[in-house]
């Protein structure tokens, strides 16, 4: 599984804005920078969470999308060629001889760098996890909040719950394989494609799928062995749909996750730093953005930019200990230019 | 002008707003454990909350945002609302709500 060690002078954990703007800012300094993001896609927050909604505290960009925001950012970073490692979660941060850091994934990809920069924003995205009593004991066994293999779940009876795409696409595509399938939704209603919707209407009027308007409130069972699911409705009352399977499908949230346990001191799941170069308790790892703190630390955009910037100096200073830095603008400096390959 | 809001263990809170906050700024004054993790912009349901009667029948309609938002909350029932959604006014001096479950 794992792969041929990455050696690089920074990785960058989080590709939200903060992350890509500090691919830049280390970037004009000459470091290379690897970044890893639990999500499939650069941006964080504003590509997952409001990637068509406005923001207006943008310096110099009076109103922005985060889309907009992500696809310009990655643009600035461009001359720099970052490495994105998507799908990766940070799992295991180790100190080696030489000082370096050994930064593991969950998909088992090593990272060597001199320097660690936490930029993980909220935490990582994570499917939600519904506050059903007795939930976790069949999680693994009987309950999934992803499909891997739709091997998995050949034969098997089905309960799919949400009204998203993955609720709706995973009803359509599960239905051939599964033994049954019943869609649990709390109204008639889905915000996804509507050609999944009807697909899926399609199948529920062919009786190939079953499709209730519900909402969960309990699990039946013994031990990890799942045989029903409790639902409610206002009009029907309360009954059991067998079934030894549950898919719950209601979107994302942000959790610290492995960060918790990197040996960081934490305040309130926040990463206390210094403000002249935002270091965290651990020399050599930084934090920036909304993951850190600070006295009168302000949780904007903005903010982290600034902190990115600050972060790369001193960055430059573990990866580089014989070399002088010297500050310079991207106006004058033909070498700034040069890597920004516009010389 | 207070808000009495009901936490997730029962415990009780009476908190002061001001015409033009949302009801979610308002209730994160306090650690009622309510999460608002997208900030306020209807993109995450973690501000989630259920509304008492006769203050429910005094808020605007729902956006077919906030609507398609709360299929992403659990135990949503009549009152539910995204506190964030709703704008505090006068009329809304004395409002009752409960905090909803959050997601583990």
């Amino acid at each position: 599984m794992t792969e041929q060690r990455i050696v690089t002078d920074v990785v960058v954990i989080g590709a939200g804005p903060v992350g890509l703007f500090a691919i830049f800012e280390l970037g004009l300094l000459g470091l290379k920078t690897h970044l890893i993001d639990i999500l499939d896609k650069p941006g964080g927050q504003c590509a997952e969470l409001y990637p068509e909604k406005p923001i207006y505290d943008i310096p110099g960009l009076p109103v922005v999308t985060g889309g907009e925001l992500v696809e310009r950012l990655l643009t600035q970073a461009k001359p720099f060629d970052p490495v994105f490692h998507l799908g990766h979660m940070a799992e295991k941060m180790d100190k080696l001889d030489d000082g370096k850091w050994l930064l593991t994934t969950d998909q088992g990809l090593e990272l060597e760098a001199p320097v660690i920069v936490i930029a993980a924003g909220g935490g990582s995205f994570v499917p939600k996890k519904p506050p059903i009593p007795g939930i976790d004991a069949y999680e693994g066994s009987a309950v999934f909040y992803a499909v891997r293999k739709m091997e998995t779940f050949r034969g098997r009876h089905l309960l799919i719950a949400g009204g998203g795409d993955s609720a709706l696409d995973w009803t359509i595509n599960l239905q051939p394989v599964a033994a049954s399938v019943t869609l649990v939704h709390r109204r008639p209603e889905f915000r996804a494609a509507p050609d999944s919707v009807e697909k899926m209407h399609a199948l529920a009027e062919a009786g190939k799928i079953k499709f209730k308007v519900a909402q969960i409130a309990g699990l039946e069972g013994e031990s990890d062995r799942l045989t029903g699911v409790r639902l409610k409705s206002p009009e029907a009352g309360e009954w059991t749909e067998p079934c030894d399977t549950l898919l719950p499908f209601y979107g994302l949230t942000m959790k610290l996750g492995p960060i918790a346990d990197f040996g960081l001191d934490l305040h309130e799941n926040l990463i206390p730093v210094d403000t002249e170069k935002f270091e965290t308790s651990v020399p050599r790892i930084f934090a920036i953005g909304d993951i850190n703190s600070y006295p009168g630390k302000l949780k904007l955009i903005l903010s982290g930019f600034h902190e990115a910037a600050l972060m790369a100096h001193q960055a430059f200073h573990y990866v580089h200990p014989d070399k002088k830095l010297r500050f310079q603008y991207t106006t004058s400096s033909s070498e700034l230019q040069q890597r920004l390959k516009v010389a | 002008m207070k808000v009495l809001a009901t936490d997730r263990e029962g415990g009780r809170h009476e908190l002061s707003f001001e015409e033009g906050d949302t009801l979610m700024e308002v209730l994160t004054s306090e650690d009622l454990g309510i999460r608002a993790e997208c900030g306020g912009c209807c993109a995450c349901a973690t501000c989630h909350v259920y509304v008492a009667s006769p203050w429910l029948e005094r808020l605007p309609a729902q956006s077919e945002d906030e609507e398609a938002m709360l299929d992403t909350a659990f135990e949503v029932a009549r009152g539910s609302r995204l506190s964030c959604q709703i704008s505090m006014t006068a009329e809304l001096d004395g409002m009752a709500v409960t905090v909803a479950p959050d997601w583990d």
